[in-house]
Protein backbone atom coordinates (compact mmCIF):
# COMPACT_ATOMS: atom_id res chain seq x y z
CA UNK A 1 0.00 0.00 0.00
CA UNK A 2 2.43 2.45 -1.32
CA UNK A 3 3.83 4.75 -3.92
CA UNK A 4 7.51 3.86 -4.99
CA UNK A 5 9.33 7.00 -6.33
CA UNK A 6 11.22 5.82 -9.57
CA UNK A 7 12.32 9.56 -10.38
CA UNK A 8 12.44 12.31 -7.56
CA UNK A 9 11.64 15.14 -9.69
CA UNK A 10 13.28 18.42 -9.00
CA UNK A 11 11.84 19.32 -5.87
CA UNK A 12 8.80 17.21 -4.52
CA UNK A 13 7.96 17.18 -1.01
CA UNK A 14 4.49 17.10 0.88
CA UNK A 15 2.66 19.89 1.81
CA UNK A 16 -0.35 20.76 3.67
CA UNK A 17 -2.35 23.57 4.74
CA UNK A 18 1.00 24.76 7.31
CA UNK A 19 1.65 24.71 10.66
CA UNK A 20 -0.43 26.50 12.55
CA UNK A 21 0.25 27.53 16.09
CA UNK A 22 3.92 27.45 16.53
CA UNK A 23 5.72 30.81 15.15
CA UNK A 24 6.32 31.41 18.73
CA UNK A 25 8.65 29.09 18.89
CA UNK A 26 9.90 30.18 15.67
CA UNK A 27 8.69 27.41 13.94
CA UNK A 28 7.82 28.58 10.38
CA UNK A 29 4.45 27.36 8.46
CA UNK A 30 5.64 26.13 5.51
CA UNK A 31 3.00 24.37 3.67
CA UNK A 32 1.75 24.39 0.13
CA UNK A 33 3.29 27.02 -2.29
CA UNK A 34 -0.26 27.30 -3.91
CA UNK A 35 -2.92 26.50 -1.16
CA UNK A 36 -5.61 26.70 -3.37
CA UNK A 37 -4.15 24.21 -5.73
CA UNK A 38 -3.23 22.01 -2.93
CA UNK A 39 -6.88 22.25 -1.61
CA UNK A 40 -8.09 21.86 -4.70
CA UNK A 41 -6.01 18.39 -5.66
CA UNK A 42 -7.28 17.20 -1.79
CA UNK A 43 -11.07 18.41 -2.78
CA UNK A 44 -11.14 16.38 -6.24
CA UNK A 45 -9.14 13.02 -4.53
CA UNK A 46 -12.25 13.00 -2.40
CA UNK A 47 -10.30 13.93 1.03
CA UNK A 48 -12.81 16.06 3.46
CA UNK A 49 -9.93 17.02 5.44
CA UNK A 50 -6.10 18.64 5.21
CA UNK A 51 -4.16 15.80 4.15
CA UNK A 52 -0.58 16.41 2.62
CA UNK A 53 -0.26 16.17 -0.72
CA UNK A 54 2.87 16.12 -3.04
CA UNK A 55 4.29 19.46 -4.38
CA UNK A 56 6.27 19.04 -7.18
CA UNK A 57 8.45 21.60 -8.25
CA UNK A 58 8.97 22.13 -12.90
CA UNK A 59 9.86 18.74 -13.47
CA UNK A 60 8.19 16.48 -11.80
CA UNK A 61 8.67 12.50 -10.57
CA UNK A 62 8.14 9.60 -11.81
CA UNK A 63 6.20 7.13 -9.05
CA UNK A 64 4.44 3.19 -9.38
CA UNK A 65 1.54 3.03 -7.53
CA UNK A 66 1.93 -0.45 -5.57
CA UNK A 67 -1.54 -0.73 -4.69
CA UNK A 68 -4.75 1.03 -6.88
CA UNK A 69 -5.60 4.60 -5.77
CA UNK A 70 -7.56 7.48 -6.62
CA UNK A 71 -5.72 10.55 -7.04
CA UNK A 72 -5.97 13.68 -8.64
CA UNK A 73 -3.95 16.73 -9.88
CA UNK A 74 -3.95 20.23 -9.22
CA UNK A 75 -1.81 23.14 -9.89
CA UNK A 76 0.33 23.84 -12.78
CA UNK A 77 0.39 21.76 -15.65
CA UNK A 78 3.34 19.24 -15.53
CA UNK A 79 2.31 17.09 -18.54
CA UNK A 80 1.44 14.21 -16.79
CA UNK A 81 0.63 10.57 -18.02
CA UNK A 82 -0.61 7.62 -16.21
CA UNK A 83 1.47 4.45 -18.51
CA UNK A 84 2.20 6.83 -20.99
CA UNK A 85 -1.37 8.36 -21.56
CA UNK A 86 -2.44 11.97 -21.16
CA UNK A 87 -4.39 13.07 -18.47
CA UNK A 88 -6.44 15.85 -17.15
CA UNK A 89 -5.95 18.11 -14.45
CA UNK A 90 -8.52 18.29 -11.89
CA UNK A 91 -10.60 14.82 -12.12
CA UNK A 92 -10.40 11.94 -9.89
CA UNK A 93 -8.70 9.26 -11.34
CA UNK A 94 -7.67 5.57 -10.77
CA UNK A 95 -4.29 3.98 -10.71
CA UNK A 96 -3.95 0.16 -10.65
CA UNK A 97 -1.49 -1.32 -8.72
CA UNK A 98 1.80 -0.99 -11.21
CA UNK A 99 0.57 2.00 -12.89
CA UNK A 100 3.34 4.76 -13.65
CA UNK A 101 2.52 8.47 -13.62
CA UNK A 102 4.72 10.30 -15.03
CA UNK A 103 5.04 14.04 -16.23
CA UNK A 104 7.10 16.03 -18.42
CA UNK A 105 5.07 14.98 -21.32
CA UNK A 106 4.53 18.44 -22.32
CA UNK A 107 6.07 21.96 -21.31
CA UNK A 108 5.13 22.86 -18.17
CA UNK A 109 2.65 25.67 -17.54
CA UNK A 110 3.07 27.20 -14.16
CA UNK A 111 5.84 26.16 -11.89
CA UNK A 112 4.23 23.68 -8.69
CA UNK A 113 1.71 20.96 -9.62
CA UNK A 114 0.15 19.13 -7.05
CA UNK A 115 -0.84 15.20 -6.27
CA UNK A 116 -3.55 14.52 -3.61
CA UNK A 117 -4.23 10.27 -3.08
CA UNK A 118 -7.83 9.68 -1.51
CA UNK A 119 -6.97 9.14 1.78
CA UNK A 120 -3.74 10.71 1.83
CA UNK A 121 -0.18 9.64 2.01
CA UNK A 122 0.69 8.12 5.59
CA UNK A 123 2.63 10.55 6.84
CA UNK A 124 3.51 11.08 10.87
CA UNK A 125 2.06 14.65 11.82
CA UNK A 126 4.62 16.44 13.57
CA UNK A 127 3.70 19.57 15.50
CA UNK A 128 0.37 18.28 14.47
CA UNK A 129 0.86 18.99 10.16
CA UNK A 130 2.68 16.84 7.83
CA UNK A 131 4.07 19.38 6.05
CA UNK A 132 7.77 19.21 5.76
CA UNK A 133 9.98 22.25 6.46
CA UNK A 134 13.04 21.41 4.40
CA UNK A 135 15.40 23.47 5.75
CA UNK A 136 14.89 22.14 9.68
CA UNK A 137 14.83 18.71 8.00
CA UNK A 138 11.22 17.59 9.81
CA UNK A 139 7.50 16.73 9.08
CA UNK A 140 6.29 15.16 5.52
CA UNK A 141 8.44 12.27 4.72
CA UNK A 142 11.50 12.18 6.25
CA UNK A 143 11.67 15.63 6.45
CA UNK A 144 13.12 15.95 2.91
CA UNK A 145 12.38 16.32 -0.71
CA UNK A 146 11.65 12.61 -2.61
CA UNK A 147 14.34 11.13 -3.31
CA UNK A 148 14.55 7.56 -6.01
CA UNK A 149 13.58 4.61 -4.01
CA UNK A 150 11.29 5.64 -1.37
CA UNK A 151 8.47 4.05 -0.50
CA UNK A 152 5.36 6.31 0.50
CA UNK A 153 2.63 4.64 2.25
CA UNK A 154 -0.99 5.29 1.76
CA UNK A 155 -3.47 5.79 4.18
CA UNK A 156 -6.05 3.65 2.31
CA UNK A 157 -5.60 2.55 -0.82
CA UNK A 158 -8.72 1.10 -2.52
CA UNK A 159 -9.77 -2.09 -1.72
CA UNK A 160 -8.33 -5.35 -3.51
CA UNK A 161 -11.63 -6.55 -5.01
CA UNK A 162 -12.80 -3.48 -5.78
CA UNK A 163 -14.30 -3.30 -9.30
CA UNK A 164 -11.92 -0.44 -10.69
CA UNK A 165 -13.23 0.13 -14.58
CA UNK A 166 -16.74 0.59 -12.74
CA UNK A 167 -15.13 2.85 -10.44
CA UNK A 168 -13.21 4.50 -13.13
CA UNK A 169 -16.37 4.73 -15.23
CA UNK A 170 -18.60 6.19 -12.15
CA UNK A 171 -15.58 8.80 -11.40
CA UNK A 172 -15.78 9.89 -15.12
CA UNK A 173 -19.50 10.25 -15.15
CA UNK A 174 -19.52 12.92 -12.14
CA UNK A 175 -19.67 16.26 -13.32
CA UNK A 176 -17.64 18.41 -11.24
CA UNK A 177 -18.20 22.26 -11.59
CA UNK A 178 -14.97 24.25 -10.23
CA UNK A 179 -16.06 27.64 -9.41
CA UNK A 180 -13.99 30.42 -11.07
CA UNK A 181 -12.18 31.45 -8.61
CA UNK A 182 -10.41 27.77 -7.53
CA UNK A 183 -9.32 27.94 -11.20
CA UNK A 184 -5.66 28.31 -12.55
CA UNK A 185 -6.39 31.72 -13.56
CA UNK A 186 -3.80 34.01 -14.94
CA UNK A 187 -3.63 37.78 -13.67
CA UNK A 188 -2.10 40.68 -15.42
CA UNK A 189 -1.49 41.78 -11.63
CA UNK A 190 -0.24 40.61 -8.23
CA UNK A 191 -2.94 43.25 -5.68
CA UNK A 192 -0.89 44.27 -2.36
CA UNK A 193 -1.87 46.15 0.36
CA UNK A 194 0.05 48.38 2.14
CA UNK A 195 2.80 47.17 4.71
CA UNK A 196 4.01 48.13 8.22
CA UNK A 197 6.64 50.65 6.27
CA UNK A 198 4.96 51.61 2.85
CA UNK A 199 4.64 55.52 4.29
CA UNK A 200 8.02 55.45 5.28
CA UNK A 201 9.47 54.98 1.27
CA UNK A 202 10.48 57.50 -0.84
CA UNK A 203 6.76 58.78 -3.14
CA UNK A 204 9.23 57.75 -5.89
CA UNK A 205 9.48 54.26 -4.65
CA UNK A 206 6.00 54.34 -3.75
CA UNK A 207 5.32 55.27 -7.12
CA UNK A 208 7.62 52.72 -9.00
CA UNK A 209 6.28 49.63 -6.69
CA UNK A 210 2.38 50.47 -7.60
CA UNK A 211 3.76 50.73 -11.33
CA UNK A 212 6.90 49.34 -12.55
CA UNK A 213 7.91 46.04 -13.77
CA UNK A 214 9.53 43.34 -11.64
CA UNK A 215 11.43 40.44 -12.58
CA UNK A 216 11.93 37.13 -10.70
CA UNK A 217 15.46 36.49 -9.86
CA UNK A 218 16.44 33.25 -10.50
CA UNK A 219 17.97 33.40 -6.43
CA UNK A 220 14.08 32.51 -5.61
CA UNK A 221 12.82 29.72 -3.77
CA UNK A 222 9.96 28.15 -1.24
CA UNK A 223 11.22 30.42 1.47
CA UNK A 224 11.60 34.13 -0.84
CA UNK A 225 11.15 35.14 -4.17
CA UNK A 226 13.62 38.12 -4.97
CA UNK A 227 12.72 40.91 -7.61
CA UNK A 228 14.47 42.41 -9.56
CA UNK A 229 13.29 46.25 -10.64
CA UNK A 230 13.86 49.50 -9.81
CA UNK A 231 15.57 50.09 -6.37
CA UNK A 232 13.51 51.14 -3.74
CA UNK A 233 14.69 53.36 -0.58
CA UNK A 234 12.61 54.86 2.15
CA UNK A 235 12.74 58.31 2.83
CA UNK A 236 15.01 58.14 6.24
CA UNK A 237 17.05 54.74 6.26
CA UNK A 238 16.62 53.24 9.71
CA UNK A 239 17.26 50.08 11.54
CA UNK A 240 14.05 47.83 12.56
CA UNK A 241 13.49 45.34 15.36
CA UNK A 242 12.50 42.25 13.92
CA UNK A 243 8.78 41.66 14.11
CA UNK A 244 6.48 38.88 12.52
CA UNK A 245 6.39 38.17 9.24
CA UNK A 246 3.28 37.01 6.97
CA UNK A 247 3.38 34.83 3.63
CA UNK A 248 3.20 37.37 1.01
CA UNK A 249 5.42 40.27 3.22
CA UNK A 250 7.33 42.15 0.87
CA UNK A 251 10.69 43.51 2.71
CA UNK A 252 13.36 45.42 1.42
CA UNK A 253 16.78 45.54 2.77
CA UNK A 254 18.88 48.51 2.39
CA UNK A 255 20.26 47.15 -1.08
CA UNK A 256 16.74 47.80 -2.31
CA UNK A 257 15.87 44.89 -3.56
CA UNK A 258 12.47 43.74 -2.52
CA UNK A 259 11.95 40.03 -1.20
CA UNK A 260 8.76 38.72 -1.15
CA UNK A 261 8.16 35.79 1.75
CA UNK A 262 6.74 32.68 0.31
CA UNK A 263 5.66 29.35 2.75
CA UNK A 264 9.32 28.68 3.96
CA UNK A 265 9.18 32.58 5.08
CA UNK A 266 11.40 32.91 8.26
CA UNK A 267 8.74 33.49 11.39
CA UNK A 268 10.22 36.78 11.73
CA UNK A 269 11.81 39.54 10.01
CA UNK A 270 14.03 42.62 10.77
CA UNK A 271 13.48 44.72 7.56
CA UNK A 272 10.82 47.31 6.42
CA UNK A 273 8.17 46.24 5.13
CA UNK A 274 6.75 47.85 2.06
CA UNK A 275 3.80 45.72 0.88
CA UNK A 276 1.45 42.11 1.69
CA UNK A 277 0.28 40.53 -1.16
CA UNK A 278 -3.25 40.26 -1.16
CA UNK A 279 -4.06 36.24 0.20
CA UNK A 280 -6.12 35.12 -2.99
CA UNK A 281 -3.40 36.17 -5.33
CA UNK A 282 -0.87 34.35 -3.31
CA UNK A 283 -1.59 31.27 -5.54
CA UNK A 284 -1.06 33.09 -8.95
CA UNK A 285 2.01 34.45 -7.46
CA UNK A 286 3.11 30.31 -6.49
CA UNK A 287 3.05 29.96 -10.13
CA UNK A 288 5.53 32.54 -11.25
CA UNK A 289 8.62 31.25 -12.77
CA UNK A 290 12.35 32.91 -12.12
CA UNK A 291 13.26 35.60 -14.82
CA UNK A 292 8.88 36.29 -15.56
CA UNK A 293 8.09 39.00 -14.87
CA UNK A 294 4.92 41.21 -13.22
CA UNK A 295 3.38 44.22 -12.37
CA UNK A 296 2.10 45.04 -8.60
CA UNK A 297 -1.41 46.88 -8.12
CA UNK A 298 -3.47 48.52 -4.74
CA UNK A 299 -6.06 46.83 -3.25
CA UNK A 300 -8.27 47.97 -0.31
CA UNK A 301 -8.32 45.71 2.77
CA UNK A 302 -11.97 45.32 2.87
CA UNK A 303 -11.94 44.12 -0.98
CA UNK A 304 -9.12 41.90 -0.31
CA UNK A 305 -10.74 40.54 2.92
CA UNK A 306 -13.82 40.33 0.31
CA UNK A 307 -12.52 38.40 -2.23
CA UNK A 308 -10.26 36.09 -0.01
CA UNK A 309 -13.69 34.98 1.55
CA UNK A 310 -15.12 34.36 -1.59
CA UNK A 311 -12.61 32.00 -2.17
CA UNK A 312 -13.25 29.80 1.10
CA UNK A 313 -17.07 30.21 0.25
CA UNK A 314 -15.96 28.35 -3.43
CA UNK A 315 -14.36 25.82 -1.38
CA UNK A 316 -17.21 25.22 0.79
CA UNK A 317 -19.30 25.06 -2.39
CA UNK A 318 -17.12 22.57 -4.20
CA UNK A 319 -16.70 20.36 -1.22
CA UNK A 320 -20.79 20.29 -1.15
CA UNK A 321 -20.95 19.37 -4.32
CA UNK A 322 -18.26 16.52 -4.08
CA UNK A 323 -20.43 14.75 -1.54
CA UNK A 324 -21.23 12.40 -4.36
CA UNK A 325 -17.67 11.68 -5.55
CA UNK A 326 -16.53 10.84 -1.14
CA UNK A 327 -19.52 8.56 -1.47
CA UNK A 328 -18.75 6.78 -4.39
CA UNK A 329 -14.54 6.60 -2.86
CA UNK A 330 -16.32 5.13 0.76
CA UNK A 331 -18.03 1.96 -0.94
CA UNK A 332 -14.63 0.13 0.08
CA UNK B 1 21.58 44.77 37.23
CA UNK B 2 17.56 42.86 37.35
CA UNK B 3 16.60 43.16 33.74
CA UNK B 4 12.97 41.30 34.68
CA UNK B 5 10.96 44.42 35.81
CA UNK B 6 7.67 44.43 37.26
CA UNK B 7 4.73 42.79 35.28
CA UNK B 8 3.10 45.94 33.68
CA UNK B 9 -0.07 47.67 34.30
CA UNK B 10 -2.70 48.41 31.82
CA UNK B 11 -2.98 51.49 33.29
CA UNK B 12 0.36 52.89 31.55
CA UNK B 13 0.16 50.39 29.08
CA UNK B 14 -0.85 51.65 25.33
CA UNK B 15 -1.09 50.33 22.05
CA UNK B 16 -1.37 50.30 18.37
CA UNK B 17 -3.39 47.86 16.06
CA UNK B 18 -2.56 47.99 11.95
CA UNK B 19 -3.12 45.30 10.03
CA UNK B 20 -0.60 43.88 8.03
CA UNK B 21 -2.22 42.42 5.30
CA UNK B 22 -5.67 40.63 5.17
CA UNK B 23 -4.57 37.52 7.51
CA UNK B 24 -2.54 39.29 10.15
CA UNK B 25 -2.79 42.23 12.43
CA UNK B 26 -0.03 43.46 14.47
CA UNK B 27 -0.26 45.04 17.76
CA UNK B 28 2.55 47.30 18.61
CA UNK B 29 3.89 48.61 22.06
CA UNK B 30 6.57 50.67 21.63
CA UNK B 31 9.66 50.64 19.56
CA UNK B 32 12.77 50.70 21.77
CA UNK B 33 13.83 47.27 23.09
CA UNK B 34 13.17 47.14 27.04
CA UNK B 35 12.40 44.72 29.35
CA UNK B 36 9.05 45.81 30.70
CA UNK B 37 8.12 46.01 27.32
CA UNK B 38 8.94 42.99 25.86
CA UNK B 39 6.88 41.69 29.43
CA UNK B 40 4.03 43.48 28.09
CA UNK B 41 4.14 41.63 24.92
CA UNK B 42 4.34 38.52 26.50
CA UNK B 43 1.83 38.90 28.71
CA UNK B 44 -0.71 40.27 26.12
CA UNK B 45 0.14 37.59 23.80
CA UNK B 46 -0.57 34.69 26.51
CA UNK B 47 -3.94 37.03 27.28
CA UNK B 48 -4.86 36.59 23.35
CA UNK B 49 -3.64 32.75 23.04
CA UNK B 50 -5.93 32.37 26.12
CA UNK B 51 -8.50 34.00 24.85
CA UNK B 52 -8.91 31.34 21.47
CA UNK B 53 -10.34 33.74 19.45
CA UNK B 54 -12.05 32.03 16.21
CA UNK B 55 -10.24 32.13 13.18
CA UNK B 56 -6.98 32.81 15.00
CA UNK B 57 -3.96 30.78 14.04
CA UNK B 58 -0.53 32.02 15.61
CA UNK B 59 -0.15 34.76 18.85
CA UNK B 60 3.62 35.69 17.47
CA UNK B 61 5.59 38.11 20.58
CA UNK B 62 8.22 39.70 19.14
CA UNK B 63 10.29 43.01 21.01
CA UNK B 64 7.56 45.17 20.71
CA UNK B 65 5.02 44.14 19.24
CA UNK B 66 2.88 41.13 19.45
CA UNK B 67 1.35 39.34 15.71
CA UNK B 68 -1.76 38.20 15.68
CA UNK B 69 -2.38 35.23 12.38
CA UNK B 70 -5.91 34.61 11.10
CA UNK B 71 -8.11 32.71 8.53
CA UNK B 72 -11.24 32.98 7.16
CA UNK B 73 -13.28 30.14 8.52
CA UNK B 74 -14.28 27.51 5.57
CA UNK B 75 -17.90 29.30 4.90
CA UNK B 76 -16.02 32.59 3.93
CA UNK B 77 -17.07 34.32 7.31
CA UNK B 78 -14.84 34.14 10.17
CA UNK B 79 -12.63 37.29 11.26
CA UNK B 80 -11.71 40.63 9.85
CA UNK B 81 -9.25 43.11 10.53
CA UNK B 82 -12.14 45.48 11.51
CA UNK B 83 -13.92 42.61 13.62
CA UNK B 84 -10.73 41.34 15.29
CA UNK B 85 -9.08 44.51 16.12
CA UNK B 86 -11.95 45.44 18.04
CA UNK B 87 -11.97 42.41 20.21
CA UNK B 88 -8.37 42.50 20.63
CA UNK B 89 -8.72 46.49 21.51
CA UNK B 90 -12.15 45.50 24.30
CA UNK B 91 -9.61 42.15 25.64
CA UNK B 92 -6.45 44.38 26.10
CA UNK B 93 -8.54 47.24 27.65
CA UNK B 94 -9.79 44.74 30.11
CA UNK B 95 -6.35 44.90 30.99
CA UNK B 96 -3.25 42.78 30.95
CA UNK B 97 -2.63 40.37 33.74
CA UNK B 98 1.17 39.36 34.14
CA UNK B 99 2.20 36.22 32.75
CA UNK B 100 2.16 34.02 35.47
CA UNK B 101 2.75 30.58 33.97
CA UNK B 102 5.72 32.11 31.82
CA UNK B 103 9.49 32.81 32.91
CA UNK B 104 11.05 29.78 33.70
CA UNK B 105 14.35 29.65 35.44
CA UNK B 106 17.08 28.03 33.30
CA UNK B 107 21.10 27.64 33.23
CA UNK B 108 21.86 28.04 30.11
CA UNK B 109 26.05 26.34 30.56
CA UNK B 110 28.56 28.23 27.96
CA UNK B 111 32.00 27.77 26.91
CA UNK B 112 33.23 30.99 26.76
CA UNK B 113 36.10 31.97 24.53
CA UNK B 114 38.77 29.59 22.54
CA UNK B 115 37.44 27.22 19.16
CA UNK B 116 33.71 27.83 20.97
CA UNK B 117 33.87 31.58 21.21
CA UNK B 118 35.90 33.49 17.99
CA UNK B 119 35.03 36.46 18.70
CA UNK B 120 35.49 36.67 22.35
CA UNK B 121 38.60 38.81 21.81
CA UNK B 122 37.04 41.36 19.29
CA UNK B 123 34.38 42.13 21.60
CA UNK B 124 36.39 42.71 24.20
CA UNK B 125 38.55 45.26 22.42
CA UNK B 126 35.34 46.90 21.37
CA UNK B 127 33.64 46.95 24.69
CA UNK B 128 36.87 48.44 26.54
CA UNK B 129 37.08 45.43 28.57
CA UNK B 130 39.27 42.08 29.73
CA UNK B 131 37.47 38.87 28.05
CA UNK B 132 37.22 38.28 31.73
CA UNK B 133 34.92 41.07 32.20
CA UNK B 134 32.70 40.16 28.87
CA UNK B 135 32.33 36.63 30.39
CA UNK B 136 31.06 38.23 33.65
CA UNK B 137 28.75 41.23 32.39
CA UNK B 138 27.26 38.36 29.95
CA UNK B 139 26.84 35.54 32.79
CA UNK B 140 26.17 37.63 36.29
CA UNK B 141 22.98 39.05 35.68
CA UNK B 142 19.96 36.96 34.55
CA UNK B 143 18.58 37.61 30.71
CA UNK B 144 14.92 37.31 29.51
CA UNK B 145 14.17 35.98 26.62
CA UNK B 146 12.33 38.44 24.41
CA UNK B 147 11.33 36.09 21.71
CA UNK B 148 12.07 32.49 18.91
CA UNK B 149 12.39 34.04 15.79
CA UNK B 150 14.42 33.78 12.47
CA UNK B 151 14.49 29.77 13.24
CA UNK B 152 13.16 27.37 14.90
CA UNK B 153 13.93 27.48 18.94
CA UNK B 154 16.04 30.64 17.65
CA UNK B 155 16.28 32.85 21.00
CA UNK B 156 16.42 36.08 21.56
CA UNK B 157 17.71 37.46 24.70
CA UNK B 158 18.58 40.40 26.86
CA UNK B 159 19.23 43.04 27.38
CA UNK B 160 22.43 42.90 28.63
CA UNK B 161 24.72 45.83 30.13
CA UNK B 162 25.33 49.21 27.82
CA UNK B 163 28.96 48.20 27.78
CA UNK B 164 27.93 45.34 25.79
CA UNK B 165 26.06 47.19 22.78
CA UNK B 166 28.28 46.31 20.23
CA UNK B 167 27.37 46.39 16.52
CA UNK B 168 26.91 42.84 14.39
CA UNK B 169 30.11 41.99 12.56
CA UNK B 170 30.07 43.72 9.33
CA UNK B 171 30.04 41.19 7.29
CA UNK B 172 28.37 37.82 8.63
CA UNK B 173 29.37 34.18 8.40
CA UNK B 174 27.69 32.08 6.06
CA UNK B 175 27.39 29.07 8.52
CA UNK B 176 28.03 29.76 12.42
CA UNK B 177 27.54 26.32 14.34
CA UNK B 178 24.83 25.26 16.30
CA UNK B 179 25.20 25.96 19.85
CA UNK B 180 26.64 29.34 19.17
CA UNK B 181 26.21 31.86 21.60
CA UNK B 182 26.45 35.57 19.95
CA UNK B 183 26.30 39.13 20.82
CA UNK B 184 24.94 42.71 19.27
CA UNK B 185 23.65 45.18 20.35
CA UNK B 186 22.78 44.74 23.99
CA UNK B 187 21.34 41.13 22.85
CA UNK B 188 22.35 37.96 23.11
CA UNK B 189 21.41 34.60 20.48
CA UNK B 190 21.50 30.86 20.61
CA UNK B 191 21.86 29.24 17.04
CA UNK B 192 19.72 25.96 17.16
CA UNK B 193 21.39 24.76 14.02
CA UNK B 194 24.24 25.50 11.30
CA UNK B 195 22.87 29.21 9.96
CA UNK B 196 24.09 32.05 8.09
CA UNK B 197 24.59 35.06 10.97
CA UNK B 198 25.97 38.50 11.70
CA UNK B 199 26.69 38.40 15.43
CA UNK B 200 30.00 38.24 17.52
CA UNK B 201 29.98 34.55 18.63
CA UNK B 202 31.32 34.72 21.80
CA UNK B 203 31.21 30.77 23.34
CA UNK B 204 28.58 27.94 22.79
CA UNK B 205 26.47 25.88 24.62
CA UNK B 206 26.11 22.22 24.47
CA UNK B 207 23.08 21.72 24.95
CA UNK B 208 20.05 20.94 21.88
CA UNK B 209 18.01 24.21 21.81
CA UNK B 210 15.70 22.80 19.29
CA UNK B 211 14.52 19.05 18.80
CA UNK B 212 11.45 18.56 16.41
CA UNK B 213 10.81 15.03 18.66
CA UNK B 214 10.73 16.97 21.79
CA UNK B 215 7.72 18.20 23.36
CA UNK B 216 7.84 21.38 23.72
CA UNK B 217 10.24 21.14 20.47
CA UNK B 218 11.97 24.78 21.45
CA UNK B 219 14.52 24.17 25.08
CA UNK B 220 14.08 27.91 25.83
CA UNK B 221 10.59 29.64 25.80
CA UNK B 222 9.49 33.41 25.35
CA UNK B 223 9.46 35.15 28.60
CA UNK B 224 11.81 32.54 30.47
CA UNK B 225 14.53 34.03 32.76
CA UNK B 226 18.08 32.52 31.77
CA UNK B 227 21.39 31.95 34.00
CA UNK B 228 24.53 31.59 31.37
CA UNK B 229 26.93 29.55 33.55
CA UNK B 230 30.37 29.73 32.49
CA UNK B 231 31.82 26.22 32.09
CA UNK B 232 34.92 24.47 30.75
CA UNK B 233 35.93 23.00 26.99
CA UNK B 234 36.01 19.79 29.08
CA UNK B 235 32.68 20.40 30.32
CA UNK B 236 31.05 21.29 27.32
CA UNK B 237 32.46 17.67 25.68
CA UNK B 238 31.23 15.51 28.51
CA UNK B 239 27.26 17.52 28.27
CA UNK B 240 27.48 17.09 24.97
CA UNK B 241 28.87 13.68 24.88
CA UNK B 242 26.18 12.77 27.60
CA UNK B 243 22.90 14.31 25.22
CA UNK B 244 23.65 11.84 22.48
Amino acid sequence: MSVTVIKPGMLSSFQDRGREGYQHQGIPAAGAMDERAHRLANALAGNAGDPATLEMTLTGPTLRFDAPACFALAGADLGATLNGQDIPLHRPLVARAGDTLAFGAKPAVGVRGYLAVHGGFALPAVMESETTYLRSGFGGFQGRALVKGDQVPLRAALAADRDLDALQKDLWNLRVYLPGSLGNKRREFIRFLPGMHWQEFSEATRHAFGGAEFRISPQSDRMGYRLLGPALSMSQPRQMLSEAACFGTVQVPSGGEAIILMADRQTTGGYPKIAQIATVDLPVLAQYAPGQTLRFQLIELDEAQRLDGERERAFNQLHQALEPLRGLLAQN
Amino acid sequence: MNVISDPPSSAETSWRILPQGDRCLIISFGDQIDASVGKTCLAAARKLRDAQLPGVTDVVPSFVAVAVHYRPDGLGNGPTYAGLAERIEALLADGIPADASGGREVDIPVCYGGEHGPDLADVAQAAGLTPEDVIQLHSQPRSMVFMLGFAPGHAYLGVHDEKLNIPRRPSPRTAVPIGAVAVANRQTVIYPNRLPGGWNIIGATPLTMFDPAREPAALLQPGDSVRFVPISPEEFDRIKGGQL
